[in-house]
């Protein structure tokens, strides 16, 4: 059994670790909060150069040609950092969409772009408050045009290319649309974690090509596979978040010693470290199943999903409490990771949506043995 | 990333269950599991004692008992990945256990390090091929978490030790043949340096046994009165006043003994929201118990996953992680809070007490009142916290009035 990352696998880890801590990818996020700026273009050029745009995009197409695996330690990373940064938009959501697609051309055209940072794409899905569904998606898609109202779009300002749901026929399947083509209209909407950039889409009978429409399969597919990476930069975010409020107890002194020396502190510690190893020991068996593309993909997506929400929002939340009144100021970053937290967890659907999705799965696969 | 055997664990793995499906009954699903055919002991567990001491003379007499052990010493010399292999296909047979966990999986590698060449060659065979079973005297009334305050008076004269006070909690004692006894020959010295460790025969004159009933009903813990009991100085392991140190070697492999918590899981609850009703539907289409599934469902997924990691690294020949309180944490409480709730589902029928072991109901109620247990025997949920904090983390210590003062002038709320 080698249920671990190959070693090739760890130094690309730490190699993508090393640059965000030597660009200070904290501080950047703390300036994208601040700034007028929609994310941190320098940074992303780094990110670019460093071909983590590439990774899973074949070498026909101006790839690296790896696989998810290498993806699922790079998403760490960006979580570890709070890169602000539209790299999950365009990285896990958009060219993932276009590498599972079935449309040759599409994968011709846009994957090079991609793969070199020229184009930065996104999914649009959201179109009300609570979850898309195949049911109630509004958006329409009709002789190679493409009509709707899709909000909260994550990066929608930044990208330049969409990738929407859409309904054709019964089916809802997925869609492209250029940012500059005719009836595109973005609006871009002030967020709750502002390191990130959010915008309100709408699309009156703009251009668009198919991705996939011959079944409503592909969105599941997508989210599925989202699911893995994003739950791998929330053990990241989670990871850092307990890492601080340890650090943090070490050094502050009350009561004539290190709080960390309390028990009340060192349990809430202790039930951290517990949270964040279920969360990555079920993301290990979610990037085997993103990378091997087996049939336990739902489950195991599911199931690395909402472990790594709750560990997060945990880690996040008492990493505040741990600092006291200090983790609740503005200055202090334990609100950087708590805001992240909370977009991480709402971006592909919420906690509640994801649990239910993984009963389900589990009726369906018959599973566990 | 994969889950396959490398070409001499596929090796191994191939051995080991060729061995098996020769000599023992293959499980027809994962509860089917050995049942002993008669429970008239106090503890229940007469003839299933028997049954594990043969099972275990027969794996010792081809060759798989204590694996990870020397072969001189009865043992395979096998690597850690060889156990763990064969002890995942044990599991798929119907075969007793229980028993020796406390022998081999602590007694004996504390006597590897501590006793003589001659006491090992004596004592470590024997107990390998499982006819002699060791029990633990290590807490007391007032020392349980905080096992280094323990008084049970040990005093030297000539070459002979005399042994007075009270042991708690000792599983097995009522059966087992030898034992593992920390004593306090030195109330003057601070607690963790006044302490000194023996092994003993259990049939020594002035030992009285006494089960305590627990909660579940049945008996398996016991007290353990000493009085003017001897034991000659050369069953002392380790240095006088250095007894601390040798039980925190019988300790850290307690920690690896106790593993997964037995009972309700999963599956378990799985099945039962499956096929009862809740309002005219099943239990399983309701909302609020969707959510406790997939609660429950990322916490056993979670502790599966983290073992095959820990697998992995023994695979590779690293030391695995500190899974081990992790497990015993989440699982016994995962236990308690399933059970609690699979009978919450089953509504007034739970109530009705079931013995019948194929009844569902005895399954949740026995899980229930075990839980407890569980959640304190071989580390409370407390101490394994402070584990976690100090030795994974890194975090300091708890502060400690008492670790610099003599013994005898620590104040103790303890009668005892």
């Amino acid at each position: 059994m080698n249920f671990e990352f190959s070693d090739d696998q760890l130094v690309m880890k730490e190699e993508v670790r090393k640059l965000f801590e030597k660009e200070d990818s904290v501080k950047r996020n703390r300036n994208i909060l601040e700034g007028d700026e929609n994310f941190d273009k320098d940074l992303w050029n780094k990110v670019v150069e460093m071909g983590l745009t590439a990774i899973t995009i074949p070498e026909e197409h101006g790839g690296i040609g790896l696989g998810f695996l290498e993806l699922c330690v790079v998403a760490e990373e960006m979580g570890r950092a709070i890169a602000p940064i539209p790299y999950s938009s365009s990285v896990y959501l958009a060219t993932t969409a276009i590498i599972n697609s079935s449309n040759d051309d599409v994968k011709k055209e846009y994957l090079p772009k991609l793969a070199a940072g020229e184009m930065i794409g996104t999914f649009a899905h959201s179109e009300e408050l609570g979850t898309p569904t195949s049911d109630n998606a509004k958006t329409t898609f009709q002789n190679g045009k493409l009509s709707g109202e899709k909000i909260a779009v994550p990066d929608g300002d930044i990208a330049n290319l969409f990738v929407v749901s859409a309904k054709s026929g019964d089916k809802v399947g997925l869609f492209l649309v250029d940012a500059d083509s005719k009836g595109v209209e973005v609006s871009k909407a002030e967020c709750f974690d502002g390191s990130r950039s959010y915008a309100n889409i709408s699309f009156k009978d703009a251009d668009a090509e198919i991705i996939e429409d011959s079944s409503s399969e592909a969105i599941d597919k997508l989210l599925n596979q989202a699911a893995v990476l994003f739950a791998f930069e929330q053990v990241g975010g989670a990871e850092a978040s307990m890492n601080m409020a340890k650090e943090y107890a070490m050094g502050r002194y009350a009561f004539g010693r290190q709080i960390g020396s309390f028990q009340a502190i060192k349990h809430k510690l202790a039930d951290m470290y517990i949270s964040l190893t279920l969360a990555r020991s079920n993301c290990y068996f979610g990037a085997w199943a993103l990378g091997n593309d087996a049939p336990e993909l739902p489950v195991a997506a599911a199931t690395a999903r909402v472990s790594a929400t709750k560990a997060f929002y945990e880690c996040s939340k008492e990493n505040i409490q741990t600092h006291g009144g200090m983790g609740a100021t503005w200055e202090f970053d334990c609100h950087l990771f708590y805001r992240r937290a909370r977009l991480l967890s709402a971006n592909i659907g919420g906690q509640s949506l994801w649990k239910d999705k993984l009963v389900s799965s589990i009726e369906r696969s018959n599973l566990p043995q | 990333m994969d889950f396959n055997d490398t070409a001499e664990e596929a090796k191994f793995r191939k051995e080991a269950s060729d061995w098996l499906s020769a000599n023992a009954e293959k499980k027809e699903h994962s509860r089917d599991v050995y049942r002993p055919a008669e429970m008239t002991g106090e503890g229940g567990e007469s003839s299933a004692l028997q049954d594990a001491k043969d099972w275990m003379t027969k794996k010792y007499e081809a060759g798989w008992a204590c694996l990870h052990w020397p072969k001189e010493y009865g043992g395979r010399d096998a690597t850690a990945i060889e156990r763990v292999i064969w002890a995942q296909e044990e599991s798929k047979y119907k075969v007793p256990g229980g028993f020796h966990e406390i022998g081999q999986g602590m007694a004996g590698p504390t006597m590897m390090l501590y006793a003589t060449e001659e006491q090992k060659k004596q004592y470590l065979p024997p107990m390998a091929k499982g006819q002699e079973i060791w029990c633990q005297l290590f807490s007391e009334p007032g020392a349980g978490s905080d096992l280094a305050g323990i008084k049970t008076k040990a005093e030297l004269d000539g070459d002979t030790w005399t042994i007075n006070g009270q042991k708690v909690w000792t599983s097995g004692a009522h059966y087992s043949d030898y034992a593992i006894l920390v004593t306090r020959s030195d109330f003057n010295a601070p607690k963790h340096k006044g302490l000194t460790y023996f092994f003993l025969d259990m049939k020594s004159p002035g030992i009285e046994v006494r089960p305590i009933r627990q909660i579940t009903g049945g008996a398996n813990f016991n007290e353990v009165y000493f009085t003017d009991v001897k034991i000659p100085d050369s069953q002392r392991l380790g240095e006088v006043g250095d007894g601390w140190k040798v039980a925190l070697t019988t300790l850290m492999n307690e920690r690896l003994a106790v593993g997964d918590a037995s009972g309700v899981d999963f599956q378990e609850i799985f099945e039962l929201t499956k096929e009862s009703d809740f309002n005219g539907e099943n239990a399983i289409s309701n909302g609020g118990v969707r959510e406790r599934l997939a609660d429950w469902y990322c916490e056993y997924a979670g502790l599966k996953y983290t073992k095959m990691r820990n697998i992995s690294a023994l695979s590779r020949g690293d030391t695995p992680g500190p899974d081990a309180s992790i497990t015993k944490i989440v699982s016994a409480n995962k236990l308690q809070d399933i059970a609690n709730f699979g009978m919450d589902l089953m509504d007034n029928a739970s109530i009705i007490k079931s013995d019948d072991k194929d009844d569902i109901r005895a399954l949740f109620q026995g899980s229930l009142l075990g839980a407890p247990l569980i959640r304190i025997a071989g580390g409370t949920d407390e101490i394994l916290r402070n584990i976690i904090a100090e030795q994974v983390l890194g975090m300091p210590q708890d502060v400690r009035v008492d670790k610099t003062v003599p013994f005898n002038e620590i104040p103790s709320g303890s009668k005892n």
